[in-house]
């Protein structure tokens, strides 16, 4: 059996996608804003990653000037306008408002910068500094650390040549976040914002270990910037994952976004509970899946989604199990036609099996059980490289590699949670770490 | 049972101390019709002046102020008195009163300084069955550029002048409103007592300009390129009205003198504020423009439950009650000390207090390390009250008065004997403690 094949049309997007977009209306702004209490040394300031000066940008709103608003975030945040669409702000700032345990809840800051960031061009990023340097800086992926790494290094006058693999920069939030997040293009609006001005060559289809090598990059430029993302899908370990229609989520979603036929099940299973876990169930039911199961083999507790996810998740009919772990899949003809799944239980504080494996019938699996880093793909590059336990590029606390004048940031680094805010936050730091090592230098 | 809240004002009865201000809620029979039908307990028409009537503006007569959630929290205006002739509103006039007999109908005034035309108009306003009469001595635009409204108000011998015309041609009271354009309100008072007034009104509305239309800069409301100053009245105005009402209401010349007390009057906490300052009735208009005139159900229930949980049956069991509580700063308690006092279960700590205290005030907040809470260091506090302004979170500060030891402060012991200014040894005028400080 041929699973029909969906291509997200324009029409789609609209009808089905927009609807769950989360947007507080300009009339409810002034009201919400005025909510705020502008604490001082702000808690949400310091859940933030990148140290958005929230109550003041909050505060610019409630005086009637947004884009001034958005100046604040930029000042902090270079990509404060994708932050404000997919940062799970429930576990960041939102959570850490005073607000929180007080009627009516915590600011609704994440919707407050998203009306904030509307207003966003490139004039209100911060003025580039008037030095010109002679120094050349190689950025590597222009994902979100690549994009914020680049654009912060041009700001501070270097020249940066930004090397992306794919045929359009953005990275993940171009291809991996869910559609329904970033309605109107908002990644390449974003991107091209970062990338204005004439310090910051962006050069697509230029992929590490094929069409760039580290090391000509190490002898070419003065700096080199890893932002590598991930590439590798991790996998099950279970019999039948590679029958037709067992997919990793990521990729899915790339070709999805890309406007490319897509597979679409009627009775569809998620095996995983992060983030993208969500994004696809929620997905793959707009796409037209009668029945969408996500199973997890922890509790909700565990689940790496939020609770507001999870909960978005129900609304869009997706049934969420927990305690089950995926056995295997069933095929017919190369086809997956049904997964087993073992019951589990918690028993001081690790799963354990209880009970008989359930045999669901199916006819798509997805996987989102996270991404890897993959160095084989670089050849002799990715071997150079000295990984972390977690197989990750190993960095100290200033985003330094192994490799002299080589940084690293993003998710090919394991110093935080695989989140744009802190792909940011990493760049930041990675940024002022070479500004010092760079001026040693000369 | 519930409290009475009927009340006689200079023999003026009405069934609840609610009256509509004159302004344009009781500009003409319609309006005045729909107030009584809703529960107001008297109006005072909207101020009446010869023919040929005034001519208002065409364009925006009101501007405004508005605070969070945009809630109008100061209100401006540039209209003119009634812009009808007298005789239809004398006409309205009568029509109303008989038709609603309970409730009081007071007519405000303004005419020029010539005998002759109160001598005409005031037994005609008299005929109408109308129960009073109010000057408008107040009105701060337009009218007072002709030499009326505040333009006399300001003058005390011309409020008396005026008044003594007014009571020499009519027998109704007369209750003369009050402009608080003024440097002492108690000059206009106690003029219009010397003119023989049965009472005082205040205040009128404040000269004002209450916003500026940066891109046509020009003063709001903006008629054709420019603007003038206008009467400022609403919530924003009530502290500086309680203080008039109460500098009348304490000075011993006018002791007695009644007063109905006007300015921002929006709840029943405003009305009771007002009352116990010495108004012994409320005049409302910005709330009833603001809302419709079905807020005197929220004024009336409201005032009803408060005294019903303060035990009073009626009006006077308040009025004037905290008169005898308002001093001058020289008679003030200065042995008095109070510190801030944090309840910490209560703290959502925002650091407003702290910030507020540290760069403004005498750094006497310091926040807890470990629970991110602040408390307040009672060696530093001048108990100036600040932090409680500051904070969000309501009863989570509080001011506590020190009832013995020593001020961690000052290193003072604190006393039951009260010191005010007058006898303060910092005081080069206070009468030296015997035996001490001569001929050194």
């Amino acid at each position: 059996m041929s699973l029909s094949a969906v291509i997200l049309s324009p029409e789609l997007l609209e009808a089905r996608f927009r609807p769950l977009e989360e947007v507080l209306p300009a009339s409810e702004a002034p009201m919400e804003a005025e909510r705020c209490y502008y604490c001082h040394d702000a808690p949400c300031v310091t859940a933030c990653p990148t140290d958005i000066d929230i109550p003041g940008f909050i505060r610019a709103i409630a005086v009637g000037q947004p884009a001034r608003a958005a100046e604040r975030i930029l000042q902090a945040n270079p990509l404060g306008g994708s932050c404000a669409r997919v940062c799970p702000v429930e576990t960041l700032c939102e959570q850490s408002c005073v607000r929180q345990g007080e009627e009516g809840g915590p600011v609704r800051i994440g919707r407050l910068q998203r009306l904030s960031m509307a207003q966003a061009s490139p004039d209100l990023f911060p003025a580039a500094t008037a030095e010109v340097r002679a120094q050349k800086i190689a950025v590597v992926g222009a994902g979100p650390a690549g994009l914020a790494g680049a654009h912060l290094l041009a700001r501070e006058g270097f020249a940066v040549d930004l090397f992306e693999a794919q045929a359009r920069a953005g990275g993940l939030n171009e291809s991996g976040i869910a559609a329904y997040k970033m309605l109107d293009d908002a990644a390449q609006h974003e991107v091209a914002h970062l990338l204005t001005g004439d310090r910051i060559q962006l050069r697509c289809g230029m992929a590490l270990g094929r069409d760039i090598a580290l090391a000509q990059l190490r002898s070419d430029y003065d700096a080199v910037f890893l932002a590598l993302g991930l590439q590798g899908q991790h996998r099950l370990q279970i019999p039948g994952e590679d029958l037709a229609g067992v997919l990793p989520a990521v990729p899915f979603i790339a070709r999805m976004r890309r406007g490319e036929p897509v597979p679409v099940g009627q009775k569809v299973v998620v095996i995983g509970g992060g983030m993208t876990a969500i994004d696809i169930a929620v997905q793959i039911r707009l796409l037209g899946a009668e029945e969408v199961h996500l199973c997890y083999r922890r509790g909700p507790e565990a689940m790496g989604a939020s609770a507001r996810e999870q909960q978005l998740a129900r609304d869009q009919g997706v049934l969420i199990h927990h305690f089950r772990r995926p056995l295997r899949i069933e095929g017919e003809g190369g086809d997956c036609v049904a997964i087993w799944l073992q019951p589990t239980v918690l028993q001081d504080e690790c799963c354990v099996d209880q009970g008989q494996p359930l045999r669901w019938a199916v006819d798509q699996v997805f996987t989102a059980i996270g991404q890897r880093f993959n160095p084989e793909v670089w050849g002799e590059d990715g071997a150079s490289l000295q990984l972390d336990a977690h197989g990750k590029i190993a960095v100290d606390a200033d985003f330094r590699t192994s490799l002299p004048g080589v940084w690293a940031g993003g998710d090919c680094v394991g110093r935080s949670d695989d989140l744009t805010v802190h792909a940011v936050a990493d760049a930041k730091r990675a940024v002022l770490s070479m500004l010092g090592d760079l001026r040693h230098e000369t | 049972m519930k409290p009475d809240l009927s009340t006689e004002f200079v023999g003026i009865r009405s069934p609840n101390p609610f009256w509509l201000a004159s302004a344009p809620p009781t500009d003409r029979a319609v309006n005045v019709q729909r107030a009584f039908k809703a529960g107001w307990g008297g109006v005072v028409w909207k101020t009446l002046g010869i023919d040929p009537p005034v001519v208002n503006v065409n364009g925006p007569r009101y501007g405004f102020w508005q605070g969070d959630n945009r809630r109008v929290q100061g209100f401006s205006n540039i209209e003119l008195i009634s812009d009808r002739s007298i005789l239809s509103n004398l006409r309205e006039i009568a029509e109303i009163k008989a038709q609603w007999p309970d409730r009081a109908v007071v007519v405000s005034v303004m005419f020029p300084l010539e005998e002759s035309v109160w001598a005409e108009w005031l037994p005609r306003v008299e005929a109408t069955g109308a129960d009073g009469i109010e000057l408008n001595l107040g009105c701060p635009h337009g009218m007072s550029e002709r030499g009326m409204g505040s333009a006399m108000g300001q003058a005390p011998e011309l409020v008396e002048m005026v008044t003594r015309l007014a009571k020499a041609h009519t027998g109704l009271p007369v209750i003369v409103k009050l402009t608080p354009n003024v440097t002492d309100i108690t000059w206009g008072a106690v003029a219009a007592q010397a003119g023989g007034a049965d009472a005082v009104s205040l205040i009128n509305t404040i000269n004002s300009i209450v916003s500026v239309d940066l891109e046509r800069m020009a003063p709001m409301p903006t008629v054709d390129g420019k603007g003038t100053h206008g009467g400022y009245c609403g919530p924003a105005v009530k502290p500086i009205a309680l203080n008039m009402v109460a500098e009348i209401a304490r000075h011993p010349a006018l002791a007695g003198l009644p007063i109905s007390g006007i300015g921002g009057v929006g709840t029943w906490r405003d009305t009771a504020e007002f009352m116990a300052l010495g108004a012994s009735n409320v005049q409302v208009c910005t709330a009833a423009m603001l809302y419709g005139f079905r807020i005197i159900e929220d004024l009336v229930g409201g005032l009803q439950t408060w005294m019903t949980e303060q035990g009073h049956t009626r009006l006077e069991d308040f009025i004037g009650r905290a008169v005898p509580n308002v001093s001058d700063w020289s008679q003030l308690n200065l042995n008095f000390v109070t510190k801030a006092k944090i309840d910490v279960d209560r703290c959502i700590g925002c650091g407003r207090c702290y910030i507020a205290c540290e760069d403004t005030s005498h750094q006497a907040i310091g926040r807890v390390a470990d629970s991110g809470r602040y408390q307040v260091r009672a060696e530093d506090c001048v108990g100036c009250n600040l932090c409680v302004a500051v904070c969000p979170v309501s009863d989570c500060i509080s001011m506590a008065a020190m009832a013995g030891g020593v001020d961690p402060r000052t290193g003072v012991s604190i006393t039951a004997q009260p010191m005010n200014w007058t006898q303060h040894p910092n005081n080069p005028m206070a009468p030296c403690p015997s035996g001490e400080g001569q001929g050194d």
